[in-house]
């Protein structure tokens, strides 16, 4: 892996979240400086902001994209105790020109007495749906029942969790056989108050979202929580970022025709890991959930893996070196220093351990200047 | 299978890195890292610049010359699944030996392309980056050619020694270069290089080359002339096992064992001892391994030396036995100071017919899944991998096809390869397309029909419908009514082609005319999705039946709107006034009945109007729909009246 290049961001506070768009072509900040910007993606690859205002009285702890299907629409959560949605109007002709778009707040959500500390929309196959959290303890799912309307939210279901929480989770499944569900996390660090992660599932008959499952070994403080795609399985692989990296799968029990209560889930640990350290602090699922990203205390990314075997291992880190870039030059200078550096490291590896093979020549015309044996660096181990 | 620990690859971000945290958000391609704190409370104040780093997983994907190897070995892939299923394996191994060096042929033009760009570019940088590239590619085709060999060709006793050497002939070229240096120099003979060339040739088992070199040595030597004379005839004479032949293979051993004993004489009797070289290579040619590792640097590698220990001491030597000779060989080259490097282990697993070690090192050495992929789908076709049942997957071939093709489906134009993979990996292959399928950003229209057309041909119904209501989505917000109206047709949406349609409507409304009119007329079928669109469709089959002055055939249309309750009541006033003219007519258009019928269609509306007394509307505008309506019932009242004359002409 490599550093292509370093975009400067332009806050004026520390940035809380990035968020890509479904096709990611577009992402979205967010900051202490309470404002978000959304950048766009150039044909050449180069990132251009094409908006940024003031969203929000307070920090904005996370933004998110609605899905395309419901026009170009963010969501934002606050510290100042709401939660906003926003949506990109085709403006005059001379701002795109410009390069510029511009963004209208359709409605604020006022509900949370407390800092809003997550904003998720629910999968698609649902409808325009949008959760929130707070460390009152509340999760709140608002509709807009007129996708064409979006200054219209109707809250729908307010679910108390007791305890203050951190993170949602929407399972993303769209099988008939899986009702909805979502699971939340509490970053509360008292661990007499057992399980920090709830799930809960919809239940068409009652038509409420009733809790399913408490993971009574998760008893540390919460601070993300993801489920995995779900690839078509039968169960459900949830991750953990709580005082280690935890991979859970739900396994949904066999229901008794007669039984109206949620699906019991058998709840098994897959992996775990504290490679760092201490605190995790955000879990991630790529598209296909075939690799997991954690970020931690230790100041790193690690990216998990499963072997075709299902054995999690830590396949690569990305790590701060300790060189902040400064200046708004910092582009260029981002490029050549990192392509420069590991460039540097596979030379030394070739100096170093295949001193006794000069001499080598490459069997075919022309003829080399430079000498070239057969051999494999090490780059970045796939691992399989 | 034994776990390889592979420390993992930390890849540098330009960031603070002391009690700051990176956050991050997965890409299609790459990861976005940026400095952040978690330990947020308002209290936490960040620096004014912060970036945000793109973080690339695969840069192999980008480089314009690998691309071509990726689009060639698809090619050879989608073949290579046609093949049909049900042959006897033995009538398909030469197709499968030939497809193992169709690959190994693209790997080759790739190279010959990365190698030249090496070497013509000036910028210092590129020309390490495609070298090292190169040496990769040559690694690869290196472990592929000996898997062809050993575990496709599966070369039995006496052919397996000819194909080993040819693979390091292959491999080994550095002796042509050579050769041509000196043989172009003025006097060969005494060219330095001369008996390097000499040895290496008869190393390689390159005979009559060895000998050709030896007879310009010989010619300035008349004194030693028969001492040239024995090698040559002890050269010409050494058997080669010949697969096609009548020869048994027991026969050859017979023969070559009478050979090696000559040799063996000769050495004995010192013919040799005054000439240091030609006993040097009667040495090799009895198969002396202390001189064979004298000549370390000639070899280069193991793997040569073992080949040649095996030309001159075990040329019968069988499959099975291989690995014996290769681990022997290994650790008598490389010496203490020397570890074994991750290729020298891949083809030592290799000679160890270990299949599974191979694709595993290879895929934990390797940084593209190019090789494994491709290397072990062909295995897999040859029968030659257990089928583990998996966990995750449902074996190795397709694990490994999954991670190449999702690794495609990252660039722009490369993803389109990735389809074909997909669809022939029957377990996962399906799910991974539509995750990753849906993603692959719509920038045109042209290029959002690429991707439904793929959709469709393999009925990924939710994925067309997605498209499509992105599609529709996107044109509305641009006001384009004509194509989101298509496209919600597409997706089969009702609710959104209602809703487009009453854009129409209103659009209508207010200017008079109606745009999109192609769609609109051609509508067909379609018109049924939603019952605002089907009144769409009519309404306008109205304006058209009107324009062409079909005026009875327009007006039975108009009153059949309202009658059969196609169109919403909102809309009757218009479809009311829109009447005017054709009762204004002349000629008698509407009849009795369908004069009676717009009468009550007209009280219908002006009653339900009536409950709830325009209180909003401006006085004026009720003032105009009151002298509308006044307007209509003298217009009905009159060509009731003209009717009922007229039909009674006509009766009596």
């Amino acid at each position: 892996m490599f550093v292509a290049r370093s975009i400067a961001a332009d806050h004026k506070d520390l940035i809380h979240d990035v968020s890509y768009d479904f096709h990611g072509r577009r992402m979205a900040t967010c900051s202490s400086d309470q404002s978000v910007k959304v950048w766009d993606k150039s044909e050449n690859g180069e990132w251009h902001c094409t908006a940024s205002w003031k969203t929000h009285s307070g920090s904005v702890w996370r933004v998110t994209w609605a899905h395309p299907e419901f026009g170009q629409v963010l969501a934002s959560c606050s510290f100042d105790r709401t939660a906003a949605v926003w949506e990109e109007i085709v403006g005059e002709s001379n701002d795109k020109q410009r390069g510029l778009s511009h963004w209208i707040k359709r409605t604020t959500l006022v509900d949370s007495r407390t800092s809003v500390t997550d904003v998720k929309f629910a999968p698609k196959h649902m409808g325009l749906m949008l959760t929130t959290c707070s460390t009152d303890g509340v999760v709140r799912i608002y509709e807009a029942p007129d996708v064409m309307n979006l200054s219209q939210w109707s809250l729908q279901h307010e679910i108390s969790c007791k305890l203050s929480c951190s993170c949602i989770s929407w399972n993303p499944s769209s099988s008939r056989a899986h009702p909805p569900m979502f699971a939340v996390g509490s970053d509360d660090s008292n661990v007499t108050y057992g399980g920090k992660v709830q799930i809960y599932e919809y239940n068409e008959n009652t038509r409420k979202y009733a809790k399913a499952e408490t993971l009574m070994t998760v008893t540390d403080a919460v601070h993300d929580i993801a489920f995995a795609p779900n690839l078509g399985r039968s169960f459900h692989v949830l991750a953990i970022a709580t005082k280690d990296v935890r991979i859970f799968k739900l396994v949904p029990m066999r229901k008794e025709s007669t039984s109206t209560g949620p699906t019991k889930l058998e709840v098994q640990i897959v992996a775990q890991f504290d490679n760092h350290n201490s605190q995790v602090w955000r879990v991630s699922w790529n598209i296909t959930s075939t690799l997991l990203a954690s970020s931690g205390d230790d100041g790193c990314v690690r990216l998990w893996k499963a072997n075709y075997m299902d054995n999690w291992k830590c396949t690569g880190i990305l790590k701060g070196d300790g060189s902040p870039l400064t200046g708004s030059s910092g582009q260029p200078t981002a490029m050549s220093t990192v392509v420069g550096s590991s460039v540097q490291t596979s030379q030394n590896a070739l100096n170093g351990m295949s001193a006794g093979r000069i001499g080598k020549r490459a069997p075919f015309a022309p003829p080399l200047r430079q000498l070239i044996s057969p051999k494999i660096y090490q780059q970045h181990p796939s691992y399989y | 299978m034994e776990e390889l620990d592979v420390e993992p690859a930390i890849t540098n971000i330009p960031a603070a890195s002391d009690g700051k945290h990176l956050g991050f958000a997965w890409g299609p391609g790459d990861i976005l890292a940026y400095e952040t704190l978690y330990k947020a409370s308002s209290g936490a104040k960040g620096s004014g610049c912060s970036f945000i780093h793109e973080v690339r997983k695969d840069e192999d994907i980008y480089s314009p010359i690998l691309r071509k190897l990726f689009n060639e070995s698809h090619h050879i892939f989608v073949g290579l699944q046609t093949i049909r299923e049900d042959l006897p394996n033995k009538n398909k191994k030469p197709q499968f030996v030939s497809i193992s060096k169709n690959y190994r042929s693209v790997i080759r033009a790739c190279m010959e392309e990365l190698q030249q760009v090496a070497v013509s570019t000036k910028d210092a940088k590129v020309s390490m980056q495609y070298g090292n590239q190169v040496s990769i590619l040559l690694a690869i085709e290196l472990i592929w050619n000996l898997c062809e060999v050993l575990f496709i060709d599966a070369a039995p006793a006496g052919s397996l020694l000819l194909h080993l050497l040819d693979w390091v002939r292959l491999h080994k070229a550095d002796v042509d270069e050579k050769a041509r240096e000196v043989l172009q120099s003025e006097s060969p003979a005494e060219h330095h290089d001369y008996w390097d060339v000499v040895v290496s040739y008869v190393l390689q088992g390159r005979l009559e080359e060895a000998r050709q070199m030896l007879v310009k040595q010989a010619t300035l030597q008349p004194a030693a002339r028969n001492m040239y004379k024995l090698m040559d005839t002890l050269l010409t004479k050494m058997p080669f096992y010949n697969p096609g032949g009548t020869q048994t293979l027991t026969e050859f051993d017979v023969k070559w064992r009478n050979w090696h004993e000559e040799v063996d004489r000769c050495l004995q009797d010192n013919s040799f001892a005054s000439n240091r070289h030609l006993e040097i290579i009667c040495r090799i040619l009895v198969g002396d391994e202390d001189m064979l590792l004298d000549h370390k640097e000639l070899l280069g590698t193991w793997y040569h030396f073992l080949v040649t220990r095996l030309l001159f001491s075990h040329p019968t030597v069988k499959p099975t036995e291989l690995h014996y000779y290769a681990q022997s060989c290994m650790t008598m080259f490389l010496d203490s100071r020397n570890v074994p490097e991750p290729l020298d282990n891949i083809l030592l697993a290799a000679f160890e017919f270990d299949i599974h070690q191979v694709i595993k090192d290879c895929s934990i050495a390797l940084n593209n899944w190019w090789f494994v992929a491709h290397l072990t789908d062909l295995l897999d076709h040859c029968k030659l991998l257990q089928s583990h049942n998996l966990h995750f997957g449902s074996n190795l071939r397709e694990f490994l096809l999954l991670e190449y093709a999702s690794g495609l489906f990252t660039h722009h134009s490369l993803w389109q390869l990735a389809v074909d993979y997909f669809d022939h990996c029957p377990e996962f292959g399906r799910v991974y397309l539509e995750l990753q399928i849906e993603r692959v950003p719509l920038d045109t229209e042209r290029k959002a029909l690429k991707v439904l057309r793929i959709c469709e041909q393999r009925q990924m119904s939710e994925q067309v419908r997605s498209i499509c209501k992105i599609m529709a989505m996107r044109a509305l917000r641009n006001n384009r009514l004509g194509s989101a109206l298509s496209w919600s047709i597409r997706a089969k949406d009702a609710a959104f082609a209602t809703l487009i349609s009453e854009r129409f409507l209103q659009d209508y409304c207010a200017r008079g005319t109606f745009s999109d009119l192609d769609l609109i007329d051609n509508l067909g079928p379609a018109m049924l999705l939603s019952d605002r669109l089907t009144f769409l469709g009519k309404y306008r089959e109205f304006h058209k039946l009107y324009g062409e002055k079909r005026f009875s055939e327009a007006a039975k249309l108009l009153l059949s709107l309202m009658t059969a309750k196609i169109a919403p009541r909102s809309f009757w006033m218009t479809l009311l006034t829109d009447a005017l003219p054709l009762l204004e007519q002349k000629e008698v258009i509407f009849s009795a009945d369908q004069t009676h019928e717009l009468m009550f269609c007209l009280e219908e509306l002006t009653s339900s109007l009536n409950i709830t007394p325009g209180t909003d509307g401006s006085m004026q505008d009720e003032d105009i729909e009151l002298t509308k309506v006044e307007l209509l019932r003298l217009a009905l009242a009159r060509n009731l009246a003209m009717a009922i004359v007229k039909e009674g002409t006509v009766e009596t």
